[in-house]
């Protein structure tokens, strides 16, 4: 069973004569376990599929399908947050700037229903590699690689299955971008997770994912193999052109 | 010969804790070349930037033995001296277009405002220039740009507008801060080279500041590797990948690479010892 | 721990418990407000205000309310009178000090009342948008767009004169600013990435508005409280003055004013050395709020 399936995904922003199409027709699927990259310019679609799944983009026509079970409207379900959670392109947005790291990672354990909040707090943090002592910063006190950790922490404290990774270093320096995707991929070793991972950036998906679809104006023009990119092989122009871009001559 | 020479350079932040030292100590000189420089964040690149044009704001102290820009130091000019030097002699272009141009006013009527304060010309003359200089920014239609309001313009075109405004008092010196980190990977490209191609004919002096070490190697033709406010390496922009300090190393290391597989990418160790060696001179 | 001074403590970027993050963070908002001189002056002035107000009985020379017709109007610096004394021959300075109580005691409802108020109306119709935003703003416009102090009269005219109906009456007037402001920030805030992270988390309406929103309006809605402080003293004052507010004898500072207009001419310090009170605290209020504005505003926050 794939852990994630999208058909015919259409997903657009206003009405009328202002509506503006920003998916159209996406359809792919992801298998359990499996790593999946989004990859295109700005203004591709690629963050908006991740925002629709969430019911952050509320207009969407389609079916997306979740480990089995349809997903309708705005709305999602408890059990869906269990399941599904994100981690967001910019740490220093998705953080609230009044809040500690611990009054951040208690509260969600708290909306998912756990106990013994205060060992779970310590672990979430150990998984990610902070220690103890970044428990009651705020915010302000961590650098952009302590609090791209921070929300990954938040996002594992369901203990999801799936994880929608938007652009998460993105925002980063090189050196802590490669400490984030180690720890992305050591998480995924540890807990079995499924990613569905949108960048920019094609070394980064084609060292993250095992396979990948290329977007450009809201369409999938090209779904591929990790490798298949290594080899410079992608089958539609529009990807030769962003591969040829991204790899310095 | 050397435009512009900065000997002993220090940017001091006052704070709670002490004294913050985003830059320690820099000295460089460029001439008519591309100077890269490169860093993460917080390391001083930007600082650098415009500690040279003084922009540093309050309560912020910049301090240096010289700043000079063919024979005059900067750090003994009035503020009004100064602001002839800033858009005169030596311009920048900041990282995000949206931020540096008026959202109220049309990009046409902005650039013939900026041509006009540094020429005495009619409108219709100011208007002339401006088409042309759209032109040699590669814009293909800039009847209709001169039109747009700022927001309705991409941001590839919209750093375009910001360089082609730069470029009308014919500065001596380009300062680029993180000219294409807000663009998409084949805009960058355009954008740079057009940077490139100006600079060039002009026969200025670039300095361009990125994070980016490829964009850097691709686009440069020297440059200087800044850490926690020092250089701490100073080589040919096309010897980049041969770069000996460990922090060079690490830093290109780290990147994720098309053309090899691996599970995990090496990790930067800093080592304390970089901070406390002596800054380079570039 | 042990060699750790107090100071170095609270100054900690590793606090090591819930309650010393909350100090520490307290602490440097303490620091940044006092190094502002103004603010701490605003701050000072309130200080002595509210003791005034506490230790009136053993601060007033004289009880505020005793008549001494045959020492009426005594002028500035009179023996036994500092401030001299009123139409009635009562000290003015003793009636001062106990005025301290009620125009704290009016400034404080007034604070707790209107912001509240606003604060609810505000972020419910921001972060619910739709017809309810529509239905609430449009209520906020309708009290903005009537003449402050006309409503307030008619406020006041229709439940009777005295403290707590004017106080009602002044909060009635001074909610729907703070509505518009913290609906602005809610808009604001709403769609930020932080927000949609625990919404992600299943977190309901309720939660995210008192949890999330309404610690960062908060600090915008204290300063904006400060600086209008001024103006509620005043508009205490007015009511006071047109006879609305407090009663005679009560020494409300607008009151003791309303009641030297009579005299202003030939003893001009009657009106005067009330209105002047008036004038220092709304001034160390405005002082104190443009310091707070500094120190609580979350854009600001960690430098």
């Amino acid at each position: 069973m794939s852990a994630l399936e999208i058909s015919n995904l259409n997903v657009w922003f206003g009405d009328g004569p202002d509506r503006v199409d920003a998916v159209k027709g996406a359809s792919f699927a992801v298998a359990q376990g499996e790593s999946f990259g989004l990859v295109g310019e700005s203004g591709s679609g690629k963050s908006t599929i991740l925002r629709a799944m969430t019911g952050l983009a509320p207009t969407w026509s389609g079916d997306i399908t979740v480990e089995g079970t349809s997903l309708t409207g705005a709305k999602r379900d408890k059990g869906f947050f269990r399941t599904v959670q994100m981690v967001f392109q910019d740490p220093y947005a998705s953080l609230h700037p009044r809040h500690t790291v611990d009054q951040v990672l208690s509260e969600t354990l708290q909306l998912h229903g756990i106990n013994d909040i205060d060992t779970r707090v310590e672990t979430l943090l150990e998984d990610v590699g902070l220690g103890r002592r970044f428990r009651f910063r705020y915010p302000h006190q961590l650098s952009g690689g302590q609090r791209q950790r921070v929300a990954i922490a938040r996002a594992l404290a369901g203990e999801p299955d799936i994880l929608l990774l938007d652009e998460p270093t993105s925002a980063l320096d090189v050196s802590v971008q490669a400490e984030i995707l180690n720890l992305l991929t050591d998480l995924r070793a540890e807990h079995g997770l499924t990613y569905l991972m949108v960048s920019h950036d094609l070394a980064v998906i084609a060292h993250m994912c095992d396979r990948l679809a290329v977007m450009r104006h809201g369409e999938i023009i090209e779904i591929m193999d990790a490798a298949t990119l290594r080899a410079g092989q992608p089958a539609h122009e529009y990807s030769q052109d962003l591969l040829g871009a991204s790899t310095a001559p | 010969m050397s435009l512009l020479g900065v000997e002993n350079l220090w940017v001091k932040f006052p704070t709670r804790q002490g004294v913050f030292d985003a830059v320690r100590g820099v000295s460089f000189s460029l001439g008519q070349e591309r100077l890269g420089i490169v860093g993460e964040s917080g390391s001083g690149k930007s600082m650098t930037g415009r500690a040279i044009l003084r922009l540093i704001r309050n309560p912020g102290i910049v301090e240096a033995d010289h700043i000079n820009l063919e024979g005059k130091n900067l750090l003994d000019m009035s503020e009004r001296a100064m602001r002839d030097v800033r858009g005169k002699q030596i311009s920048m272009v900041m990282q995000d277009p949206k931020f540096s141009l008026n959202p109220v006013t049309t990009v046409g009527a902005q650039i013939i405002e900026a041509y006009r304060q540094h020429n005495r010309v009619s409108k219709a003359e100011a208007h002339k220039k401006a088409l042309e200089m759209l032109e040699a920014v590669s814009i293909r239609d800039p009847e209709r740009v001169m039109r747009a309001y700022p927001h309705e313009v991409s941001g590839g075109m919209g750093q375009r507008i910001m360089i082609a405004m730069m470029l009308i008092p014919d500065p001596k010196i380009l300062i680029a801060d993180e000219p294409t980190s807000a663009l998409d990977v084949s805009v960058q490209r355009q954008v740079l080279n057009i940077m490139d191609g100006l600079v060039k004919e002009r026969g200025m002096g670039l300095i361009f500041i990125s994070h980016d070490l490829n964009l850097v190697s691709e686009f440069c033709d020297r440059v200087l590797i800044m850490y926690s406010g020092r250089i701490v390496e100073v080589c040919d922009a096309d010897k980049l990948h041969e770069a000996k300090h460990p922090y060079t190393r690490g830093l290109l290391d780290s990147l994720p690479r098309l053309d090899q597989e691996e599970t995990h990418l090496s990790v930067l160790n800093r080592d304390p010892a970089w901070s406390d060696t002596e800054s380079v001179r570039g | 721990m042990t060699d750790m001074t107090l100071r170095q403590w609270l100054l900690t970027d590793a606090p090591t418990s819930r309650r010393h993050a909350r100090l520490a963070s307290f602490y440097k908002g303490w620091l940044s407000l006092r190094s502002n001189s103004m603010a701490m002056f605003g701050l000072g002035i309130l200080v002595v205000l509210v003791l005034a107000a506490a230790l009136a009985p053993l601060l007033a020379p004289h009880d505020p309310f005793a008549q001494d017709l045959a020492n009426r109007l005594q002028p500035l610096g009179s023996e036994g009178h500092i401030l001299g004394t009123d139409s009635l021959g009562r000290d003015i300075l003793s009636r001062l000090i106990y005025g301290a109580r009620i125009t704290l005691y009016i400034v404080a409802l007034v604070a707790l009342i209107a912001p509240a108020a606003g604060l609810l109306v505000g972020t419910v119709a921001g972060y619910a948008g739709g017809w309810v935003d529509i239905v609430m703003m449009r209520i906020t416009d309708i009290f903005l767009a009537f003449p402050r102090l006309v409503l307030a009269l008619a406020f006041v005219a229709a439940l009777g004169a005295g403290i707590e109906n004017a106080v009602l009456a002044i909060s009635l007037t001074a909610w729907p600013p703070y509505a518009r402001m913290a609906r602005a920030e809610t808009l604001t805030i709403r769609s930020s990435d932080y927000i949609n992270a625990v919404r992600l988390q299943g977190a309901g309406p309720i939660r995210i508005i008192t949890k999330h929103i309404w610690p960062l309006c908060i600090s915008s809605l204290i300063v904006r409280v400060t600086l209008d402080m001024a103006g509620i003293i005043l508009a205490a004052a007015g009511l006071g003055f047109l006879g609305l507010g407090a009663q005679p004898p009560s020494p409300e500072w607008g009151a003791m004013i309303s009641e030297g207009r009579r005299f202003i001419l030939d003893h001009w310090w009657v009106a005067t050395v009330p209105g002047l009170a008036i004038f220092t605290v709304s001034l160390a209020f405005n002082l104190l709020g443009d310091g707070l504005r500094d120190v609580l505003d979350p854009k600001e926050g960690g430098q």
